[in-house]
């Protein structure tokens, strides 16, 4: 039967290096001068959904929410040309959302039909920009904790940086592209934390393996054939999970739209990490076998008096 | 032998299998629309009598209807066009009258022996049903501050029983300030402050002038006090919603201030939220002689002018009332019917019986809040909430004859205004003001969109994922797929059975754990495919492949388990939900895909000589 073809992985590991940096400095360039758009869960504010029998005129609806007295609607379709989104954003009012449906109910050529209304207070957008922070910085914790006690300390640091790799450009990919960054986006970021987590570890624990059955091999050339063995599992499953995320983005509708692109940049992002990242850290710590071998039983009988 | 699962294994994934289509079942029942009728007291018997009344309504309205039950507490009636439910809530509503709640429903149609053995349909979230979500916010401050006002009247009281003079007792912050003439009066206001008053605490800093006493309340108090003004508002809200008439509203406290109200399938936010929101109070006072009083406006000033002059205290308030109802006088003008508890009707009693020809005003009392915008030192937005009380004259009428336990409030602004004040009477005052920090208010048309979106993507997803797999391993795909829709299977079985509530969220959740649950064959079948190049033969593959892939998916499924707990602890709502699946999903998929597929393939190619496999 034919031998498994090693592929020299770790041979491009430089310009692996330079795309990573590329990638993450574009992103913290981003997302340090023109942040995130922060969506109503965050801001805090009113946004209404109206549903209308027939396409709505977007302009025309702005111009009448305006000379109504409401300061800067914005006024967008929402995943139909029947649907419209309305959001107001900065008055802490919880009686706008029925003010606003008073006026559109006004013009009684259309039908409207009030299909979502969320008011978020200022106090809530607040506890949850600090709640997700800190929620996303204890996962990273605790999963660098339990990588460090499953395996070693240089394979943790390689997957809490591959994690971070990951989060940061999903966030930076956001920022650039202007998307909503909304609770089921923090969902979807903290998912792939567990997605591309997942591919690390599967890698690792190859890595370890080999490490501790090729006895006499350099670190490069274990990690480059512990890659290979993985490389299909890996596809395979980044496959089989866009799949069904394309399902999600094209079926799911427009609200769980934004959920499924970042779980997308985040899949794609983590199954190139999972190869190149976490192994080019580990390379860099010097990762060796010696770091893997089980701890010999003597040493303790040793220490009795 | 070689790839034989004992017969215990074989059994349990049999019985495994059994328990998923079991308790998943229930789900594939659809619900019936219903109306539910209860009382608005709890003393109000709903039997066979009201069930006929109202089920003959609806043959005279025409409204096609079957199966109604009545258990004397509330009846339900299942309604075969689901399109006339609100057709029938009105007439029921409309024979049956104010006393009656008549709620919309949705009535499970799962058959008795699964209900027997604890089968339930998945509860939908707001998102999926449609629905209005509150989050309030306790004003606790103010409940203090109420409190604390309390006690400096009574601590005032004290001294002056005790002649203990004092030149000045007053508030300041959250605490009470006394200033003194003497050293000796100090330790006395002290001794008394001490003996009497167990949850005020004496403070004393230094460099503190000699002659001041300041109090606080402890700690310990405060904390009690604003469980128990918290606990207080659940009640009362509790009450509220349920006169509501809504199936299966939720009233939850979250965290230390905060409650959350749920109403699936109301459509009418705006009475929710007045209902809800609303703390008011009623005063009864004698109207003012000579220029001593207060002067108040009435709320609509007519006949009897702007305003008028009241007493300063009043004889009772609305605690001293035990039921309200609201009805129409002789003239069919609005009224509520009061009947006040013991102590109530005494001094009810009392005050009106050498006051014959004197007018008695009800004084309405409304609790509000306003969200004030400032600028604090930083130049930073600070919204803070200001509490304020509007109180107004809804009726002055002359005492006609001394007044007793039962009496009437007349002279309300319509219908509706007296039915709500008889609610806010009987379900009881708000013990601190509250605000709405969040509301979501998701229209039926939407929540029915989402739910056939989640269907059509998880359907999709799921149908893509199949083929893929037995195109790329071919015969152990269909094992993997098996397993996977074994575990949909299961997934829907535990959620329905733990009660977890399905939301759009969770339904992402579900395709996700679809997506990512056939990761663990993948890495089996790797395995194995890797053996099977390396030489080994066809056995000792499959069982190499197992035994070791099993070990990273276990490291890789604690990893994601860990994710999804913290996801679970910091989100709300619906992020929770789908922590909560996708938490469940990788543990049924740990069973599915590791036990389950092995005893397939145990079951076909296990202990047989095979020189070939197909994956």
């Amino acid at each position: 039967m034919a031998q498994l073809k090693i592929y020299d992985f770790m041979g491009i590991r430089r310009y692996a290096v330079v795309l990573s940096a590329l990638l993450l400095s574009l992103s913290i360039w981003s997302l340090a001068s023109q942040g995130l758009v922060l969506g109503l869960d965050f801001s805090g504010g009113t946004q209404i959904e109206v549903g209308y029998q027939e396409p709505a005129d977007v302009a025309e609806l702005r111009e009448t929410l305006e000379s109504a007295g409401f300061q800067n609607p914005v006024v967008v379709h929402f995943g139909a040309e029947t649907d419209v989104l309305i959001r107001l954003q900065g008055e802490p009012d919880e009686q706008l959302a029925a003010q606003v449906l008073e006026v559109l109910k006004g013009d009684q050529s259309q039908q409207v039909e009030l299909r979502r209304v969320d008011f978020v207070g200022p106090q809530i957008g607040e506890e949850l920009r600090e709640d997700g922070g800190l929620g996303m910085l204890t996962a990273l914790a605790v999963v660098m904790l339990y990588v460090a006690i499953r395996f070693q300390l240089k394979f943790s640091i390689g997957a809490v940086l591959a994690l971070g790799h990951d989060v940061l450009i999903t966030l930076g990919i956001f920022s650039l592209a202007r998307l909503e960054f909304d609770l089921t986006v923090l969902a979807a970021i903290l998912a792939v934390v567990g997605y591309s987590l997942n591919d690390t570890i599967v890698v690792s624990d190859r890595i370890r393996e080999n490490f501790r059955k090729i006895r006499k091999a350099p670190p490069t050339e274990v990690i480059n054939e512990s890659l290979s063995q993985t490389l299909w599992r890996t596809i395979n499953t980044s496959v089989t999970t866009m799949l069904v995320l394309l399902a999600l983005f094209f079926f799911g509708g427009e609200l769980i739209h934004n959920f499924a692109i970042a779980l997308m940049i985040g899949v794609a992002i983590g199954t190139y990490s999972s190869i190149y990242v976490a192994a080019t850290v580990m390379l860099a710590l010097n990762v060796d076998r010696e770091d893997l071998l089980e701890q010999v039983e003597g040493e303790l009988v040793d220490d009795l008096p | 032998m070689l790839n034989k699962f004992p017969l215990w294994k074989n059994c349990l994934i049999l019985l495994v299998v059994t328990f998923g289509f079991v308790y998943a079942a229930p789900n594939f029942y659809p619900a019936d629309a219903a109306i539910q009728v209860s009382g608005q007291s709890g003393s109000m018997v709903i039997d066979q009598g009201v069930l006929s009344k109202v089920e003959e309504a609806l043959d005279q309205a025409g409204v096609d209807h079957f199966s109604g039950e009545a258990d004397g507490e509330s009846l339900l009636v299942r309604i075969s066009d689901r399109n006339m439910q609100l057709r029938a809530k009105e007439v029921i509503q409309a024979e049956m009258g104010g006393d009656y709640i008549v709620a919309l429903n949705l009535a499970a149609t799962t058959p008795d022996w699964l209900r027997n053995i604890g089968g339930k349909p998945m509860k939908l979230g707001l998102d999926l049903s449609g629905g209005v979500h509150f989050l309030l916010e306790v004003d606790l401050d103010s409940a203090v501050a109420v409190r604390l006002e309390g006690d400096l009247a009574d601590v005032k009281a004290s001294l002056r029983e005790e002649r203990v003079r004092y030149r000045s007792l007053e508030l300041r912050g959250d605490q009470i300030v006394g200033q003194f003439r003497d050293g000796d009066q100090v330790s006395a206001a002290k001794a008394i402050v001490r003996n009497n008053y167990r949850d005020l605490q004496i403070q004393s800093a230094p460099g503190q002038n000699p002659l001041t006493l300041v109090l606080q309340l402890s700690e310990v108090a405060v904390s009690l006090l604003e469980d128990n003004a918290l606990k207080q508002n659940l009640t009362s809200l509790r009450n509220r919603v349920n006169e509501l008439g809504v199936s299966e509203p939720i009233v939850s406290r979250q965290g230390k201030n905060r409650i959350v109200v749920e109403l699936p399938g109301i459509q009418d936010t705006a009475e929710a939220k007045r209902i809800i929101g609303k703390t008011a109070n009623l005063e009864f006072r004698l109207e003012a002689q000579g220029r001593v009083g207060e002067r108040f406006e009435f709320r609509e000033s007519g006949r009897q002018g702007p305003d008028a002059m009241l007493e300063k205290a009043p004889i009772i308030t609305g605690e001293n009332v035990t039921d309200a109802r609201a009805s129409f006088d002789e003239n069919g003008r609005p009224q509520v019917n009061i009947t006040l508890d013991s102590s109530g009707g005494w001094q009810m009693g009392l005050a009106t019986r050498d006051n014959i020809g004197r007018r008695l005003g009800v004084l309405f009392i409304e609790y509000k809040t306003k969200l004030e915008k400032t600028v604090d030192d930083q130049g930073e937005l600070v919204i803070t909430p200001v509490p304020f009380v509007e109180k107004h004259i809804i009726s002055l009428a002359t005492v006609q004859a001394q007044l007793g336990r039962q009496f009437r409030i007349t002279g309300l602004d319509g219908q509706r205004e007296s039915s709500e004040l008889a609610l806010l009477l009987r379900a009881g005052a708000l013990a601190a003001p509250m605000y709405i920090v969040e509301e979501r208010t998701i229209g039926p048309s939407l929540g029915a969109d989402n739910i056939e979106m989640g269907v059509k993507s998880v359907t999709l997803g799921m149908a893509l994922v199949l083929l893929f797999m037995v195109l790329i391993y071919r015969a152990f795909g269909f094992a993997a797929n098996t397993a996977l829709i074994m575990n949909l299977l299961l997934l829907v079985a535990f959620m329905s059975l733990l009660g977890a509530t399905l939301t759009l969220p969770g339904i992402a959740g579900i395709v996700l754990t679809v997506g990512m649950a056939v990761d663990a064959n993948v890495l089996i079948f790797s395995r194995i495919r890797e053996e099977r190049k390396n030489g080994a033969s066809v056995q000792s593959a499959i069982s190499a492949g197992y035994d070791r892939a099993f070990v990273s998916i276990l490291d890789a499924n604690i990893t994601t388990l860990i994710v999804a707990l913290i996801l679970f602890i910091i989100g709300s709502g619906p992020v929770q939900g789908f922590a909560v699946t996708l938490s469940i999903g990788i543990l049924t998929s740990m069973f599915t895909s590791i036990v389950m597929t092995r005893g397939l393939v145990n079951m076909v190619v296990g202990g047989r000589k095979i020189e070939k496999l197909w994956i």
